[in-house]
Parts: C-alpha cells; sequence; structure tokens
C-alpha cells in the first residue's frame, strides 16, 4: 500500500515558513521563464499578423529594410506590370507602391525622441492589408496632408489623435484617423498619401513596391522574373518572411536571454528546493523509521518524498504563472535593431506556454527532490529509529 | 574571539546545506555581476563621449542626410573649433552575423577631434594617402584576426554595390572604456563613388562632429547651429555627444529595465533560498537558543550569532561569486563580439554585488533572529526540533 498523498501534503504545510520561501523561489524563476516565453510569443504574433503570405515585397537588391531601399518610379511599373500582379474589382493592379522612412518624435511623458516609421501607401495599400481597420476617424484623403496613425501610435505620442497635429517634413499633417491593425506591426506606423510624403521629404524615389499575387504559387515565377529582369536591380520576398527576418534579431535576443536565465534562476531555485527537502528528510528521521517499520517499502518512502517536492514546484509552477498571466494586460515598445524604428508587442500567454512552464516547474522539484527522497528511502530501519 | 569560533563552527554543522547555500549565492551573485555588466556596456557608448563634442544631425532622423556645405557654416558659428562628418555605412561582411559599425569619416579632421583613437604616426599617414584605406579598432582586430594590409570585401546595404578596403592602421583606445570596434574609411571615397553611381546622393553626410571650444557653452552653441539652419530643407539637431549616444541607449530602454529587474530578481530568489536556510537552521536548534538564554546569554548575543553565521555563508558565497565573474565576463565578452562595444566588469560593479551579498545575508538572517530571540526557555528546551 503507498503512503497517502495527504502526508506529503500535510509536511508542507506543518513548515509554513520553508514552503513559502521556497515556493516563492520557484514561482519566480517559472514567472520570468513564462515572461519572457510570452514575450517572444508576443513579438512572434504581430510579426505572424504583419505580413501575409500571398502578398511580395520588392526592395533594392541587398537593402535589407524599406528604410534603406530605393526603387525608381519607372522601376515600380515594370514590377508592377508583371501578371503574376492580382486586380482589384475595378481592374487596377494590387500594387501599393510606398515611401518608407523614419521620423523621431518624443514618446509621451518623456522628452527622449524614438523613431517612427511614416509610411506613403498609394490607394490600394489598403486591399492589400485586409487585417487593417479603422478604428476611428476616417481614411487620409489622397492630396491631402492628412495621415492615419496606428493604435499604438495614438496610445504614446503626443498629438497623435484624431484632430491633432504632428510636424515633419517642413507640413502639418492633420490626423484623420486611427488604424487598428489587429496587433500587427502597423500598430506601430503612421500611413499617409505617398505622393504627398514623397513631396514633403523630397524623396524622388519609392522604398518598396508591395504586390498582391493572383496565387500565392506563383511567387517563385515572380521573384524569378524580377530578380533576373536586366533593367531592375531588386530583392522579392514573400511579405510573411520580409517581416519575421526584420526583427529576427529582436527575437533571437529574447529567446537567447530567455533560456540563460531562466536556467541560471532554475539553479538557483533547485538549490534552494533540495536544501527543503535535505532538511526535512533529516528532521523525520525516526518518522522515516516508523513507516518503514510498519511495513512501507523503500520505494514508497522515495515516491513519497519526491511526491512532496513535486508539490513544491507545481505550487510555485501555479503561482508564478498566475502572475506571469497579468502581465497580459501590458504590452512593451522596443526599438527594432534592424528596422531601427519602434514595435510595440504585448506578451501572449498560450497553452504551449502553460504546459511548459508547469512542465518547467516540475522538472525544478523533480532534480530537487531526488537526491534527498533517495537518501530517504535508502535509511537503514534501525538506524533511522535509533537517530531520535 | 569565541564568538567567531562559534559562528563558523555552526556554519559547518550541515556541510551539504551550507554547501548548497554557498553554491547558490555563488550562482546569483555570478548572474548579477553579469547582467550588470551587460547593462553597463549598453551605456558604454555615452560614457566614452566627451564633453567637447556636439553631434549634428537632421532634425527629422538619422535616416535623412545633411548637405555638405552645411560644414563650412557650422565652422563660422563662434565657439566652434573643428567640425568634421561622418556617414554611418552598414555594410554586411560576408554575413549579415558579422556585424560591426563602419563609418565613412573625413579621416584628418576626425581623428583630430578623436584623441582618444591612438594610432601610430606612420600608420595613420598610409591611412591618410590611401583613399581605399581603413583603420580598425583592437577589438574588431583580434575577433577577424585582421592585420595592416589585409583587404576587407563590404556589401553596401545603405550604398550599393561591393565596396573592398586596405587596413591601413590599427588604434587602441586610451582608456579601456574607449570603443575599438570600429571601422572607418574615407568619406570621400565613398562621396566619389556616389558620384558616379547615385549622382542625387552625393555630398550628403549623415552627421557632423563639431569641436568647440568651452563645453560649458554647449547649449548655446547647439542652439546657434540649430538656428542657422532653421525653416530651410534640412533642419538640424544639436545635441552633445553623450544625449546623442544616450538616445540610442534609450530606444531599446524596454529591454534595459527589463533586464535591470531581472538582475535584481536573482538577488531577491536567492534571498529566499538563503532566508529559508537561516529559518531551518534557526528552528533545528531551538532548543540550543533556549539553552544559552538558561545560561544567562541575552538575546544580542543570539542575535550575533545568527547574523554571524549568515553573513559568513552570504559573503564567501559573494566573494567566490565576485571572483568568478572576471573570467566568465571575459568569456562571454569575447562570444558577444563587436555586439558590445566595450565589455568590462567595473569597480561599481564589484561593489554592488558586495552589497548585494551582505543584503541577502543581512535580510535571511532577520526573521530566525527575531524568533531565536523570542524563544520562551521552557518552550524551547522542550523543542525536540
Amino acid at each position: 500500500m503507498p503512503i497517502p498523498y495527504s502526508y506529503s501534503l500535510r509536511n508542507l504545510w506543518t513548515r509554513k515558513l520553508t514552503t513559502a520561501l521556497t515556493v516563492a523561489g520557484m514561482a519566480l524563476v517559472v514567472f520570468v521563464f513564462a515572461t519572457v516565453m510570452m514575450l517572444a510569443e508576443g513579438l512572434k504574433v504581430t510579426l505572424v499578423q504583419t505580413g501575409s503570405y500571398d502578398n511580395a515585397v520588392v526592395i533594392r537588391r541587398s537593402s535589407q529594410t524599406e528604410v534603406q531601399s530605393g526603387v525608381e518610379r519607372a522601376h515600380a511599373a515594370i514590377i508592377e506590370a508583371r501578371p503574376e500582379v492580382a486586380f482589384g474589382e475595378n481592374g487596377e493592379r494590387l500594387a501599393s507602391k510606398e515611401m518608407v522612412v523614419l521620423v523621431a518624435m518624443p514618446k509621451r511623458g518623456s522628452d527622449s525622441p524614438v523613431n517612427v516609421i511614416v509610411r506613403g501607401v498609394s490607394q490600394t495599400g489598403l486591399k492589400l492589408r485586409p487585417q487593417v481597420k479603422l478604428a476611428a476617424g476616417r481614411m487620409f484623403r489622397p492630396g491631402a496632408s492628412e495621415i492615419v496613425v496606428g493604435k499604438s501610435i495614438a496610445e504614446r505620442f503626443n498629438g497623435a489623435q484624431i484632430g491633432g497635429t504632428l510636424r515633419f517634413g517642413l507640413r502639418d499633417w492633420t490626423v484623420a484617423g486611427v488604424m487598428d491593425a489587429g496587433n500587427s506591426g502597423f500598430d506601430s506606423e503612421i500611413w499617409g498619401d505617398v505622393e504627398q510624403l514623397m513631396q514633403a521629404f523630397r524623396r524622388p524615389v519609392f522604398s518598396s513596391v508591395i504586390v498582391k499575387l493572383n496565387d500565392p504559387e506563383n511567387f517563385a515565377s515572380f521573384k524569378q522574373a524580377v530578380e533576373s529582369d536586366p533593367r531592375l536591380t531588386v530583392d522579392a520576398k514573400r511579405e510573411s518572411i520580409f517581416y519575421a527576418e526584420q526583427s529576427e534579431m529582436l527575437s533571437r535576443f529574447i529567446s537567447i536571454l530567455g533560456i540563460v536565465l531562466s536556467v541560471i534562476f532554475a539553479i538557483g531555485a533547485t538549490i534552494g528546493a533540495m536544501i527543503t527537502m535535505y532538511t526535512s528528510v533529516a528532521n523525520r528521521t525516526t518518522e522515516i523509521g516508523t513507516l518503514r517499520a510498519l511495513g512501507f517499502r523503500r520505494q514508497n518512502i522515495l515516491r513519497a518524498f519526491l511526491l512532496e517536492s513535486l508539490f513544491l514546484g507545481i505550487i510555485g509552477g501555479i503561482v508564478g504563472l498566475g502572475f506571469a498571466s497579468l502581465m497580459q494586460f501590458l504590452s512593451i515598445s522596443t526599438m527594432n535593431w534592424q528596422t531601427f524604428a519602434e514595435l510595440a508587442f504585448s506578451f501572449k500567454l498560450n497553452a504551449a506556454i502553460v504546459f511548459k512552464s508547469l512542465l518547467f516547474a516540475l522538472i525544478m522539484g523533480f532534480a530537487g527532490g531526488f537526491l534527498p527522497a533517495a537518501r530517504a528511502a535508502r535509511m537503514n530501519i534501525v538506524d533511522a529509529l535509533r537517530a531520535a | 574571539m569565541y564568538l567567531l569560533k562559534l559562528v563558523f563552527r555552526n556554519a559547518l554543522r550541515h556541510k551539504l546545506r551550507t554547501g548548497l547555500t554557498l553554491l547558490g549565492i555563488v550562482v546569483a551573485i555570478l548572474a548579477f555581476g553579469l547582467l550588470r555588466t551587460v547593462v553597463n556596456a549598453w551605456y558604454a557608448g555615452a560614457e566614452s563621449t566627451s564633453a567637447a563634442r556636439l553631434i549634428t544631425r537632421n532634425a527629422i532622423s538619422l535616416v535623412f542626410q545633411l548637405p555638405l556645405t552645411y560644414q563650412e557654416k557650422i565652422r563660422k558659428i563662434p565657439g566652434v573649433a573643428g567640425v568634421s562628418h561622418a556617414n554611418w555605412f552598414g555594410g554586411v561582411y560576408i554575413s549579415a552575423k558579422n556585424f560591426f559599425p563602419q563609418f565613412a569619416i573625413e579621416a584628418s579632421s576626425y581623428l583630430d577631434l578623436y584623441p582618444e583613437y591612438i594610432l601610430p604616426d606612420e600608420e595613420r599617414k598610409a591611412f591618410l594617402l590611401d583613399r581605399k584605406g581603413a583603420i580598425i579598432g583592437k577589438k574588431l582586430a583580434d575577433q577577424f584576426g585582421w592585420k595592416v594590409g589585409d583587404v576587407v570585401p563590404l556589401r553596401g546595404t545603405i550604398f550599393p554595390g561591393n565596396w573592398s578596403f586596405t587596413i591601413r592602421g590599427i588604434y587602441h583606445g586610451a582608456e579601456q572604456k574607449t570603443d575599438t570596434s570600429q571601422f572607418f574609411f574615407h568619406w570621400y571615397y565613398l562621396n566619389e563613388t556616389l558620384k558616379r553611381t547615385i549622382p542625387r546622393r552625393a555630398n550628403y553626410v549623415g552627421v557632423y562632429i563639431v569641436g568647440i571650444t568651452h563645453p560649458e557653452h554647449a547649449a548655446e552653441v547647439s542652439q546657434e547651429i540649430d538656428n542657422t539652419f532653421k525653416n530651410s530643407l534640412a533642419e538640424t539637431l544639436t545635441e552633445t555627444e553623450k544625449a546623442f549616444q544616450l538616445s540610442f541607449v534609450e530606444m531599446t530602454e524596454a529591454i534595459l529595465v527589463a533586464i535591470q529587474i531581472v538582475s535584481f530578481v536573482i538577488i531577491v530568489i536567492i534571498m529566499a533560498v538563503m532566508a529559508n536556510t537561516m529559518a531551518m537552521t534557526a528552528r533545528e536548534r531551538a532548543a540550543e537558543y533556549a539553552t544559552l538564554k538558561a545560561l544567562g546569554f541575552a538575546p544580542p548575543f543570539l542575535a550575533k550569532l545568527i547574523f554571524g553565521e549568515s553573513l559568513a555563508i552570504a559573503v564567501l558565497g559573494g566573494a567566490v561569486g565576485i571572483a568568478c565573474t572576471f573570467p566568465v565576463a571575459n568569456a562571454f565578452g569575447n562570444a558577444m563580439g563587436a555586439l558590445f562595444k566595450v565589455f568590462y566588469v567595473s569597480w561599481q560593479t564589484v561593489a554592488t554585488q558586495l552589497a548585494a551579498a551582505l543584503l541577502v545575508g543581512a535580510i535571511a538572517a532577520i526573521l530566525p533572529t527575531w524568533r531565536a530571540s523570542r524563544v520562551k526557555i521552557a518552550d524551547g528546551l522542550r523543542n525536540i526540533g
């Protein structure tokens, strides 16, 4: 007959202070572990929603971002006229010739300016991004000094509310609307009429051409055609891959940081659990002897102590996850090194992260409890009974 | 003296427990030191600046450039000692993973403004004479094993094309905090090439570096420069070099804050572990404390005993942790390459580590001391642990 579960649970309850301290340590570790994974997941979700699979981005060859790139008008027209490009309902080409620049603006509540992406889009620009909806106000009018701002921009910057004005390129731009881009990267952008913005910034060339393919499978032939056209020096990428590559560095940094921290923290918390469990075993030597004398086997003892340690782990895991889930209400914005611009994203919790965090907590509990439990199981009945 | 002896004897009574606690503290203090060093490295660009230099850039953002003609206008402004200019090149060496900063500079004026880049005279001369030459920092040279005379090919991202440069000199930093991970080449080489390939982009510079005669007048001179170009097509923003560098740090502030929070969380975790150890120790020794009290020792003596033990373990762990920080930071810095311009453990970091260890030791002892001092002799003697 195994030792009842309540034995392990009650032992934890008897040493409340020690249990609380050990659980607190573990909870903190799980909290950090889960938060970092949530951050990486949030970044991924943001990027997945930014690019769509059936769009292609064309930029100047060997430039890595739209800001670095330049595509001349004549070249843009050639790209737009490719047969792989889809037609809209009015027979127009579903291609958006865009200009992307960075503008330094101070965040609300601080003087330090951050770089914000200002994107000039063609009339078709919205049709290419079905995830972008107007949350308030109206779209900018072509030919006017009007802009629409992403909702992260509206929240974080002065003057970025409907009716407000932002000044750049020697002009005041009226905010006509706020767009909700479904938590994608476009939430951190400002959009305006491409012709107006090119005038204001004195840029004679586009930055990129975004096209919708009439069939996503045609991407290979489109890429081959534009990249080998002797008139053009451009690279074509699927939009989804383009955006994933743009924050590769940031997401790799977050994952490496997360792994390193989790390992260091886990060592600390495991040691804490080990100390607790060794003491728990040492204090109960007589008790263990009694249990053995009553007929419980070594494996029962091993199981009971291991269970106690696993309980410690799982309680720590649940507490840590509980706090981590509160982080979902926060979003952070930081500079993406590759684009040199501000990107806002939030913490995202999903089932996989919950599972991994709890598993992580159990592993810590197991690692901390195994050696002490083995010591308890190895005890000699007579010696143990005599110990007190 | 016997108090010290008692403290150490007590600490060694449970060798396994003390050993595990020590290990925990060593890991925590090491991790804490490493994270602080990472944060410091982030600020390194701002630390190694000079108050006598201003940076003038396009007010819209760094993506926009300034006309070359501004140079002479800036030079005429009172208080300006010298002007140089630089362009961020952003080339790729073989693959994007081999990132290091590259600047196209107006060589002689730039080197005059940066006396902390120490370059032997003959190497400086060789660099100035070779239009396709380049000079690199010691750290960068070590990272890729480059020597004087090597040819470095770069693929342009901002300035299209394949570029190649011959290394003509390797500069050293005047101080430990000087950035020696940079790659400099002639702005004129860049400009001549642009005149041929993309004429509309020629004769533009990324930033002006302005040397000023009186650092205390930095604000007035900056204002004067910006006023000169007000309402032009390229309005300027002038700030001290330090403010300029800090603006980069602030853009990634969220990450920095996270690392800082995490570095303190480590200390809190180890505090919980240490407090746990001390709480268990004190609980086991309740009978002993009661005996000591019965013998006439006052609570302050017990407090000294418990604090002494806690501090001894924490400080020993802290010392080992600090000692480990240096080699680990060194290895980490080498592994990261040019990502961190400078990477060294500062004495402030060591001091904070020591303070953290002391704090952990002290806080862990509070609760057990409070319990021990309150234990009633009769109850304590009855306690069997």
